[in-house]
């Protein structure tokens, strides 16, 4: 065991899948929301030229899903760090 | 010189490179051929993950759909690359914690039973087998394009090369070869793009130039491209390019079996056993998918510049038709290849592509990507980099398959489950005589095609997103899971989504419309309700039968924090 107690290693799993939910949360919005769900509302606003339930459809939500990764990676980090699980 | 002395330079030159690289790093022990003895960098192993996900599928044929479907074309942008935020966030890290080679591996530990480890390992045959049988028709259709040979004879050349470096190299070779790979497909992808975009726009980026207005001295200049688009498309009784025909709930379900599928498929995932550690594990998902975006960011532009210049091109700027005489070279150059053909239905010598009883034209999809430089007048030699790219995305996927492939039947089957006391050599030797075996196998349906490439590749997605995604989320997630749960899921998922495309696609193609699917999902998108019932199967089947043992799930604890992971090892 990595952690010093029981307790510690719960709540550094409860903290991980908090962050893991926030991320897919954007994550279902950006791609499943913006781009299929509510495309047809987005595309009355148009962004940059393109129609913006169109845009996320076909570029938003990539470029969203690689900050993602990078927020959790980074996120992740710290947390391994906090509760002294990173790796030596 | 003429474009075909110059592909024959320039993919001879890519080919060197490749076989040079897998020669120079030839694996040693078994440990090297599968992953590279744990020591690739995440950026590396990112470029190579990039170049082994993104195949001829994606390289030839996305845009080309994307070009002809308008926004339904974004359940693949969507799909191929959503997955690599679940890979990242749910799978990456605690696979490479767990430190074992493979999936079936993994699933065979995780839920201590031989018979999940045999099932795991017989899926990832049937997926693996399914994507690279698509694969060697694409390898085949480039080489027969450009280097103007039978199309049998340029499936045999791919599978050569392809067996030399996967068996020769193994894992390592592959994975700098994979790296010098996606240099080329993307250097490859975004040149004739560039320059398309600064004809059409005068942007220099294609990806945000196709947002923009259209260029001086092209038809329809001043206008947003993407707005000409739709009046073009509306004009010629084609779907609005920005919206879709699709029912809503099938884009849903596509999307959701291409992004789950991405994250279950064994040949992407055995990449995160190759860097050093689980924080190195999670940095390669992202750089992968920064890799990937360079292309699916393009992708969408150059289908929307080559569906304007298609139009252009074929109607003339008047949309009154051009006469067949004038046509372009491209036109009579693919007309030789039988993927475009015209009928003078009207009888007036001219050319028209419109979606209704005017149209004279068949434009075959997949040929969109490799004329698209044709279409644009470019230099030669970029119609020759194109090539080169075409053959490196297929080589460099077919390779990765083949790699598990061959570690399944030597690893897990026979290493695991048939004869375990052989030894390392017998065991290198079974991988290759699996590799040969396979090759052989797929260079057989590369020449007779189960069906369209696309079609083939999208369903190898859905059979992963129902067998083993949910069984590795389970094991990580619900460490009480147990292992009559995990198998009964993972049976009821594939046998139901391979029962369902078989139906519709073999036994009985003519009931393939959206009023014969069920909940209106098309075969496409049947991985997503074969994920849901393995879900649903796996917990009900856990509540009946009890927890896995304390022993199973201390491990999965274990597996929940990095520190203390070591290199990939064997038992």
């Amino acid at each position: 065991m990595a952690f010093k107690s029981e307790e510690l290693a719960k709540a550094y799993w409860r903290e991980n899948i908090g962050l893991v939910l926030k991320l897919l949360a954007i994550w279902f919005l950006v791609s499943y929301g913006f781009g299929i769900i509510l495309v047809d509302w987005l595309n009355q606003f148009t962004f940059f030229g393109f129609k913006l339930g169109f845009w996320f459809a076909q570029q938003g939500a990539i470029i969203t899903f690689v900050i993602l990764i990078f927020v959790y990676v980074k996120r992740m980090a710290a947390l391994d760090n906090k509760y002294e699980v990173h790796e030596e | 010189m003429d474009i075909q002395t110059l592909t024959f330079i320039i993919v001879g030159l890519t080919f060197a490179l490749y076989i040079a690289i897998a020669i120079w790093s030839r694996a040693g022990s078994t440990n090297d051929f599968y992953v590279a003895g744990g020591g690739v960098h995440p950026v590396l192993n990112g470029m190579a993950t990039a170049a082994d996900w993104m195949s001829a599928a994606s390289f030839i044929s996305m845009a080309g759909i994307i070009a002809f479907a308008g926004y339904d074309g974004s359940v693949y942008l969507m799909g191929w690359t959503g997955g690599y935020v679940l890979l990242a966030l749910c799978l990456a890290p605690y696979l490479r914690k767990f430190g074992k080679f493979t999936v079936p591996d993994f699933i065979g530990d995780r839920y201590y039973s031989q018979t999940a480890r045999t099932i795991a390992v017989l899926c990832a045959i049937l997926i693996s087998f399914t994507y690279i049988a698509g694969q060697m028709r694409g390898v085949g259709v480039v080489f027969s394009r450009f280097l103007e040979v039978e199309i049998a004879t340029g499936v045999i050349i791919g599978a050569v090369i392809v067996f030399f470096y996967t068996v020769l190299g193994g894992m390592k070779g592959i994975t700098y070869t994979q790296v010098a790979q996606f240099c080329v497909l993307a250097f490859a992808y975004l040149v004739p793009a560039i320059f398309i975009s600064i004809y059409m726009t005068g942007h220099f980026l294609p990806q945000s130039g196709f947002g923009g207005t259209i260029a001086e001295g092209v038809a329809g200049e001043g206008n947003f491209l993407l707005a000409r688009l739709d009046g073009l498309s509306e004009e010629l009784g084609l779907a609005a390019y920005t919206e879709g025909v699709r029912s809503k709930i099938d884009v849903f379900a596509i999307t959701c079996a291409l992004m789950v599928g991405t994250a279950g498929l064994p040949h992407v995932i055995v990449r995160f056993f190759t860097v050093p550690k689980v924080h190195d594990a999670r940095r390669s998902a992202g750089w992968a998918l920064v890799f990937i975006s360079l292309v699916y960011l393009t992708a969408p532009s150059i289908a929307a510049f080559a569906k304007v210049n298609l139009i252009n091109t074929l109607n003339g700027p008047e949309l009154t038709g051009v006469e067949y005489e004038n046509a372009p070279t491209w036109v009579k150059n693919w007309e030789k290849t039988g993927l475009i053909t015209w009928e003078d239905t009207n009888g007036d010598g001219k050319m028209f592509y419109s979606g209704d009883e005017r149209n004279e034209m068949t434009v075959d999809r997949d040929i969109i990507v490799l004329a698209n430089p044709e279409i644009a007048d470019l230099p030669a030699w970029v119609v020759a980099l194109v090539a080169a790219g075409g053959v490196a995305a297929a080589l460099s996927t077919s390779a990765g398959l083949l790699l598990v492939i061959s570690t399944s039947i030597s690893h897990d089957l026979l290493k695991r489950t048939l004869a375990p006391n052989i030894t390392d050599r017998q065991e290198l030797l079974s991988a290759r005589i699996a590799a040969a075996v396979a090759i052989a196998l797929s260079v057989w349906f590369g020449i007779h095609p189960p069906g369209f490439v696309a079609q083939v590749v999208a369903f190898a997605f859905g059979l992963a997103a129902a067998s083993f995604f949910p069984a590795i989320i389970l094991g990580i997630f619900h460490k009480r899971m147990n292992s009559t749960g995990a198998i009964a899921g993972m049976v009821v998922g594939v046998v139901f989504t391979l029962s369902y495309i078989i139906y519709f696609k073999f036994i009985s193609p003519e009931l393939n419309t959206a009023e014969h699917w069920l909940f209106s999902v098309s075969p496409e998108g049947i991985g997503t309700v074969g994920m849901l019932l393995n879900f649903i199967v796996a917990v009900a089947v856990h509540k009946l039968t009890g927890d896995a043992p304390q022993q199973t799930q201390e491990l999965v604890e274990s597996i929940r924090y990095p520190r203390g992971a070591g290199g990939a090892v064997d038992h």
